[in-house]
């Protein structure tokens, strides 16, 4: 059962990471846009990595995801912010 | 804590290894294959002789274009270089089934569809690696960008998991069983470990518009992916037909104006756009042969008046970067050495995986013989193993025999070559059903090594060519691929001769004498 749902952090979890990481930095990275975009795709691959790496290692199921969340999180909030919804 | 975290690693490293091993041992292999694609598809066509590249080529091609499909929207024009002896054509077909297009090969001299037997040739082996067969293009691709995924993974955990990972380069016990198969695995991973990581990564980033769309959708809401492709490889904007008519210029000029541009390298591509229209556009691309990056750079002209109208191929750097990950991955722009030691490490990424399903397999029987059971799992991973390690090199095999086979008049031959390598493959899959393991795998090993070491009889005799013919006349190609089959086979019978005369170790409950003490149990992944 924890396997199962670390297995889910790391591939479900991880993806939405670094799709919300690839969405944020094409917008956010201070180049020109297709730059960006290619820049931030091509380094999506090391994070969604990293995010599985960390759904395994962390010390239990509930942080795996905690972790996971606050990053996603962080990250959809700097989206919604570059999307032009500044304060 | 620490080794918490080297367990958890070592476990991910052993199940994403596991579960698409079979998958990355035949991208592994064929993708190996792939670099010598311009080679194969040369010795499956015994009918052609090596033709030299040509100032000439690009205008026979497109006169041949202009017979074949003047009313096509687009042509996109493969010319021959150094090492590729045709010219390999696709145009846009809009009745054309599938994907809408159509493709032909043409002999550069005449402009003709080849005089050969109809063959996918080493196109198979470079389509199958990325795209599988049988499959829509589009799920081939998914399947195999997962799995380069969990490839990613096992990589990285298998680097955390090895603490000893200097001293495991220098490391290799044979004869030893379970430790042995640790100590291969470890070896072929080292060894090329840069390789493994470079080629996993550019693997993934060959196909990161499809897998990971969601930074081009956020910069370019909309579909917009035309203008992106625009400012990101400087594609020149596609001009509307206009729908009055307009010969095309000779496209000699223009290539001397593209080798002005480019001193010293050639031309690899011509894509032109609504030919005959007034607004074609003529699209000169230079050879990827050229250099390391594959980010394409090109020189655009009016169809029509011949004029300039674009030259792309910014040097911006991030999609510079990714044109080095593409030439990186697809290792055109190497030289013979350079691309001999490609070869090496794709094999040696071949051995890594292998070894890693076998020392599943091993381990779990070990295990199995202390409690005296063996579970299903174990079976079906040791069955597997034999089909895919030992089955594929066996299909390829069968795959050149029906190159050399089949009736040349026979209709839909180059599908059926490639349903011969299925089958081959599939009769492989059903064999260890009726042999005991070790004899599967030999007897599986045993036809590989006949089948591979008996192509060159073969090809002698179907082609009325022998090896000393070929090298006589100076044809090195068709010469060195004769002697690399037999190399391949003299490979597989050296396995088989492994496997045949092997004793299985004692099992270690046993505690026999003179058995090294075990290594820690954090060193072996789990």
């Amino acid at each position: 059962m924890g396997i199962a749902l670390r297995v889910l952090a790391g591939a479900g979890g991880g993806y939405a990471v670094a799709a919300l990481f690839t969405a944020a930095l094409s917008l956010g990275l201070p180049m020109p846009r297709a730059e960006a975009v290619l820049t931030a795709t091509m380094a999506s691959f090391a994070v969604y990595a990293a995010a599985i790496v960390w759904a395994f290692a962390a010390p239990g199921v509930l942080r795996a995801w905690a972790g996971l969340a606050a990053v996603a999180a962080a990250l959809a909030l700097v989206l919604f912010l570059l999307q032009g919804h500044l304060p | 804590m620490k080794d918490g975290f080297r367990q958890s690693m070592a476990w991910l490293h052993t199940w994403t290894g596991l579960l698409v091993g079979w998958v990355l041992f035949a991208v592994f292999l064929t993708g190996t294959a792939a670099y010598l694609r311009p080679e194969i598809s040369y010795w499956m066509r015994p009918e052609l002789a090596l033709s030299r590249p040509g100032p000439h080529n690009a205008a026979v091609a497109v006169a041949a274009m202009q017979e074949i499909a003047p009313a096509s929207p687009a042509w996109f024009i493969t010319l021959p270089d150094a090492r590729e002896t045709t010219t390999r054509v696709f145009w846009r077909d809009p009745a054309a089934r599938g994907r809408g297009f159509r493709s032909e090969v043409l002999d550069p001299d005449t402009g003709r569809p080849v005089a050969a037997r109809d063959t996918l040739g080493g196109e198979f082996f470079y389509r199958f690696h990325f795209q599988l067969h049988y499959v829509s293009v589009l799920w081939g691709r998914w399947i195999v960008s997962i799995c380069t995924m969990f490839m990613l993974v096992a990589i990285v955990s298998g680097v955390i998991t090895h603490r000893r990972i200097f001293a495991d380069f220098f490391t290799f016990r044979p004869g030893k069983g379970q430790r042995s198969w640790l100590d291969g695995h470890n070896v072929c991973a080292v060894l090329a470990l840069p390789y493994h990581l470079m080629i996993t990564y550019t693997g993934l980033v060959l196909f990161m518009m499809m897998v990971m769309p969601w930074g081009v959708g956020t910069a370019y809401p909309g579909d917009q992916r035309a203008a992106f492709n625009a400012e990101a490889f400087g594609n020149p904007p596609q001009r509307q037909r206009t729908g009055s008519a307009a010969p095309l210029v000779p496209i000699a000029p223009l290539v001397q104006e593209a080798q002005r541009h480019w001193p010293g390298s050639a031309i690899g591509r011509i894509v032109v756009a609504n030919p005959g229209d007034s607004s074609a556009t003529i699209q000169l691309v230079r050879a990827d042969s050229a250099r390391i990056s594959n980010n394409a750079q090109s020189l655009t002209f009016d169809g029509a008046t011949g004029a300039l109208l674009h030259a792309s191929g910014t040097d911006r750097p991030a999609a510079e970067l990714r044109g080095v990950m593409y030439g990186l991955h697809i290792g055109r722009f190497a030289g013979p050495l350079l691309r001999a030691l490609f070869l090496l490490s794709g094999l040696a990424g071949t051995v890594m995986v292998a070894t890693g399903c076998i020392l599943w397999a091993v381990k779990q029987r070990q295990q199995a013989a202390r409690q005296g059971r063996i579970g299903f799992g174990t079976r079906l991973v040791e069955h597997l193993n034999i089909a895919a390690i030992a089955g594929l090199p066996f299909a390829m095999a069968a795959f050149f025999w029906a190159n050399r086979l089949l009736p040349s008049g026979m209709a839909e031959r180059a599908a059926w070559e490639v349903h011969v390598f299925f089958i081959a493959w599939g009769l492989c899959l059903l064999h260890p059903l009726f042999r005991p393991g070790r004899r599967a795998w030999a007897e599986q090993l045993a036809a590989g090594a006949a089948g591979f070491l008996l192509l060159p009889a073969l090809s002698a005799v179907s082609t009325g060519r022998h090896l000393l013919a070929t090298l006589e006349d100076g044809d090195m190609v068709r010469a060195g691929f004769d002697l690399g089959l037999l190399a391949c086979g003299v490979m597989l019978a050296g396995l088989c001769w492994k496997v045949a005369r092997h004793r299985p170790a004692p099992a270690p409950s046993g505690r026999t004498a003179g058995q090294a003490p075990a290594r820690p149990v954090a060193d072996l992944p789990q």
